[in-house]
This record gives C-alpha cells, structure tokens and sequence, in this order.
C-alpha cells in the first residue's frame, strides 16, 4: 500500500516524458495522453486522500534506505489533502487550455506535468533538501509555462520571475547549510527530535537558518513585502498558467505550516515557534496591500493577481495564529482561496478575449456575447473572492474572525479582515459594473456556434465546487480539524518516519 | 583557512547583492553567478572545513562529511541549468525589445508615453 505514496511524483514524471519524447508535434495525441494522465492522478490523489484519512502518517523510504539516512516521502492528512486540491484544479485547468491556448506554444503539457511533479513532490517529501530540488523543479517548469505564448511583455516579467526566484533558491541553500552545519541532518522529522537538543552557544545560527528557511518560503508566498514579482508574472502569464499558479503562492503556505508546525513546533525548546511571531504583522500588511492593490486596478487581470495576494493576507492571518482552530481555518481557505483564484483567472481570459477592442482594461466598451452567464460566472467568484455571504469566502472570513476572538490582536485582525472586504467588494462592483453595464455599441465576440464550450463549462465547474465547498463546509471543517491537530502533534508523524531506523530493511521483500 | 573561506564567501555575496540591484540585465546575472558560486563554498564548509581526509568512514576514525560535498553537487548542477534559462530569457528580451532593462515592458508608462514611443 505504501508504495502508492510515490504514485503522484512518479505518473507526472513519466507523462511529461513521454510527452517530450513521442508524438512531440502531434497536439490530439499529446492533450488525450495529457488529461488521461492527469485523470488517473485525481484517482491515485483520491485514493490516497481515503488512505490518510485514518490519521496514520505512512512513509516511502526511497530506495528502502532507512531514515534520516535516505529520503523518505510522507502521507499524511496534509499532504494528502494539498495533492487532491493540486490534481482536481490540475484537470480542471488542462481541460480548459485543450480548448485551444495549448497551442500557442511548445512543449504545454510536458511542461505542465513537470510542474505537476514538482507540486506533488513538494507536498509529500519529508526531507528539507528534497523540498528544495522538487521546488526548483516546479519552478523550472513554472519559468517555461509562464513564457508559454510568447512576447516582449512574458519576456520581461518572466526575466524578474526567474531572477526573484534564483535569490529564493540561494536564500533556500544558505537555510539548508546551516541547518545541517549546526545539527548534522536535513530529515524533517529527524530535525524535529534534534532542534530541541541543539546547544545553547550554537541557538543563534540555527534560528538564523530557521529564519532565512522562513524567508524564502514568505517570498513563494508572497508576503509583503517580498509579493513584488507576483502581480507582473501573474498578470503576463497565459490564464491557464496564471490560474494554476494560483496553487504556488500556497506551496509556500504549505511548507510554512509543514516546517514550522513539525519542525520548530511547541517541542522545539528554546526554538518553539520561531517564525511565528513574524507571520501575523506581514499577514495584515499583505491583506492591506492586497486590497488597495484592487482598488488601483486599472485593467482586469491586475484585479485577479491582486486578489492572489489579499487571500493570501487572509491566509496567513489564520497561519499566523498557529492553534488548531487557526490551521483548520488557514486549510479551509486555502482550499477555498486557490479555487477563487483560478476561477477568477479564467473568467478574466473568457470576458477579455470577448472584448476585442478593450481587452482587460476596466474602462466602458462594448457589450460582449454570452454576457449573462459570463456575467453570472463573474459575479458568483465575486462574491467568494471578497467573502460575502452564502458562498465559502464568507464561511472562511468568519472562522478566521471567530479562530482570531481569543489571539490578544484580535482587535486589530477583525479590522483588517472586515475593513479589506469592504475595499474589496467596492473593486469588484466597480469592475463587474464597468464590463458588463457600463457598455455602449454593437456586441462583439464569438457567438455561441463559433466557439469551444468546454471553457465555460469548466469555469462553471469551479464555482460549483466553491458552492460545494460552502455546502458541505460542515464535514470538510471536521476534516482540516483533524489535519490541524495530526500537524501540531508531530509525534506519530516522526514515529512513523524514524520508527525503524534500527532496523535494517530486509532486501527480498 | 577559516579566515579565507568565510571572506571569500562574504566578498562574493556582497559583489553579488550589489549586481543584484543594478538596472540592466547582464549585471544581474553576473550578480546571481556570484550568489551561487558564494553559496556553493558556503554549503561545503558546513560539513566543517578540514584537509586531507577521505570522504568515507575508515578504521582510521577521521574522515571528511560526505553529505554537503553531494548537495553542492546538486546545487552546482541546478544553479547551472537556471543561469543558462536567465541568459536566454535576457537575450531573447533583449533582441525583442532592443533594450537591457529588468522592467516589463509597457508597464508603468501613461498611454500618452506609450503612444510617444
């Protein structure tokens, strides 16, 4: 059974190659083998979501070396729960490109499940230098997606996506190096057991690795300050692109909460939490930018990068108070804000290539075809975006308000989360107002016998899964409580990983 | 020893940061080249700095830590790979829009600017 832990690094990586290696110029033969693929990854991600959801942390040892001395890859509630999120929204977005942006570039779906496998790795691996080469491996498929399409404005904006990211990756290996210098292991769990047992003359260079790791991570999350990259890459990169990249912003959430949750948890000695108290003042502040940034959009897709980076704000405000109430509320919207964020990113690209002589700039034009259900589409991500009622952006604003009642910021948390809804739903009025009411002229684009309907239909999909979400928000709550509480109880999980390190694995089995 | 390496590594970082934050493309990348050469060096001294002895446990007791010399391996080869994508990208953003600068094109110019251009 274990073994299937590796299924999700293993079928991407071999797809894309296969991608590259046959058939490279024939388009059906690669999107059947593409979304084939990818099926079978959102039924490995299922499978392996039933399996984790018994609360036992299982482990892959590569290799079958044993841990810390090998790589080990660990399923656990959280893992399992960020490689459902990744697949479903993987399938959702490849579907929507087939319908035709695949084909203004080379090498789409190879590049697509490269990054797959960098996602999946990344959310299963259980060892820090591991977690950096499956980031650089998501990330070198993100450069070649990001500049899928072309042109001098991707050319630029991927130049400052590369760059930011190669200081991210420096900053990534000195954390690496003096963590090992200073406890002689780079094993999570294995980490876990020697942190609290680091000399005290040796406390200031590990916290200082500690908080460099931190660093990096913020700046894959996209933290203000360091969130300068995000709105020029998002805002240049094709919708697809753009709308699965709504999924990276939250791998640096997931390993803030993987790393100091089980790393530098309560048990850490004189190093319990020690990125902690930085997370909440850059959570607001993100929040506060994130909103004015809607404010000041002047052009569609700086709304939908804009609205990346105020989730995130509201994101890391629930991380920042690290409980379980806090953690059950950041899972619940990080689920919740991934989904909002794409949909916003396809919705975008179908209402911007409908208006041919505006584009994306909010400024009054012609009406556009297919208005109404557009229209609707638009309206509904909307109001999840912003965390109005009925939809699960407004259940996730309220657990953040009530997880934050008893954290002594409270005051200040309810402000900032109330205050940015408010900046936010006046954006969005004005944008949906400017498209779709303020229009003047014939209307223009495709009518509905001209074009592929399978676009639509997948951004419809995604909000119902955001109604879905909010439905049945009562069982997935039971769910992230169950993950928050598995998390901040690191000990069965570093029971499974250094279990049996005495043991020398048997060779025939 | 000590001494040479950590200013070696020191230099090498504050050149790197200083290209870092210059205007054009090429210094930026010679910038990055010296972060990671920096941080290359950086992660081998973490397996503490000592001369003469084999990377393997022997019978001998003294041996070198083996680990960081294998993540400089791997650091060196992807540190590699991305500075040979950044050149292209800045080429090919160079050739395409006939300037060096690190800014997006068309961004932050009035449209009154842009229909100037």
């Amino acid at each position: 059974m274990t073994n299937w832990i590796i299924a999700p690094a293993i079928l991407p990586a071999l797809t894309a190659a296969l991608l590259i290696l046959v058939r490279r110029r024939d388009i059906r033969m690669q999107r059947i083998v593409s979304v084939v693929a990818t099926l079978a990854l959102v039924g490995i991600a299922i499978f392996l979501y039933h399996l984790a959801s018994d609360g036992e942390p299982r482990v892959y040892r590569v290799g079958a070396w044993p841990a810390p001395f090998g790589i080990v890859l660990v399923l656990d509630r959280l893992s399992a729960t960020m490689l459902l999120l990744a697949a479903a929204l993987a399938l959702a977005i490849l579907v929507y490109a087939v319908a035709g942006w695949d084909e203004r570039g080379r090498h789409f779906h190879a590049l697509f499940q490269f990054q797959l496998l960098g996602l999946n790795g990344a959310f299963l691996t259980g060892d820090i230098f591991n977690l950096f080469v499956f980031f650089e491996v998501m990330l070198i498929a993100s450069y070649g997606l990001m500049l899928h399409g072309g042109g001098a404005r991707r050319l630029g904006a991927g130049f400052q996506y590369v760059a930011i990211n190669l200081v991210a990756s420096t900053l990534f290996l000195i954390a690496i190096g003096l963590i090992y210098g200073i406890t002689g292991t780079l094993n999570m769990a294995d980490l876990a057991v020697k942190v609290p047992q680091v000399a005290a003359g040796n406390e200031a260079l590990l916290r200082t690795g500690a908080l460099l790791l931190f660093l990096v991570f913020a700046i894959k999350a996209a933290f203000v300050p360091l969130h300068w990259w995000l709105p020029g890459t998002y805002s240049s990169a094709s919708a697809p692109v753009a709308a699965l990249f709504a999924i990276m912003t939250k791998v640096g959430a997931y390993a803030i909460i993987r790393v100091y949750g089980t790393i530098f948890g309560a048990d850490a000695g004189a190093l319990a939490g020690v990125a902690v108290p930085w997370i909440l003042p850059a959570a607001l502040a993100t929040l506060l930018v994130g909103a004015i940034g809607l404010l000041a959009s002047r052009t569609l897709l700086d709304l939908a990068s804009f609205n990346i980076v105020a989730s995130m704000g509201t994101l890391l405000i629930a991380i920042g108070l690290f409980d379980v109430d806090g953690l059950t509320t950041a899972l619940y919207y990080l689920v919740h804000s991934t989904l909002t964020g794409a949909a916003l990113f396809l919705i975008v690209d179908l209402i911007t290539t409908r208006r041919i002589e505006r584009g994306d700039a909010l400024i009054p034009g012609h009406p556009i075809r297919q208005a109404p259900i557009l229209g609707a589409l638009f309206f509904l991500t909307a109001l999840a975006a912003v965390g109005l009622p009925p939809l699960s952006g407004f259940i996730g604003k309220l657990l953040v308000l009530d997880a934050a009642y008893e954290s002594p910021q409270a005051g200040l948390i309810w402000l900032f989360v109330l205050g940015a809804s408010l900046m936010m739903t006046i954006a969005f009025a004005r944008a949906g107002s400017i498209v779709f009411w303020n229009t003047v002229g014939r209307t223009t684009g495709p009518t509905w016998a001209t074009m592929p309907i399978s676009p639509i239909v997948v951004v419809a999909l995604l909000v119902c899964a955001i109604a879905l979400l909010s439905i049945f928000a009562g069982p997935a709550v039971e769910a992230f409580h169950a993950t928050a509480e598995q998390l901040l109880a690191p000990a069965d999980y570093i029971d499974a990983v250094l279990g049996s390190t005495n043991v020398m694995p048997s060779t025939g089995h | 020893m000590e001494l040479l390496v950590a200013s070696a590594v020191g230099l090498m970082t504050a050149v790197g940061v200083y290209l870092l934050l210059q205007r054009r493309t090429f210094p930026i990348i010679i910038g990055l080249t010296l972060l990671s050469y920096a941080v290359n060096v950086f992660l081998f001294s973490a397996g503490r700095l000592v001369v003469n002895l084999p990377p393997i446990i022997s019978d001998a007791g003294a041996y070198t830590d083996p680990l960081p010399q294998a993540l400089v391996l791997t650091a060196i080869v992807i540190s590699f790979g991305m500075t040979a994508l950044i050149v292209v990208l800045a080429l090919r953003s160079f050739l395409e829009t006939e300037n060096d600068n690190a800014d997006i094109p068309g961004e932050d110019l009035a449209p009154e600017a842009e229909a100037d251009r």
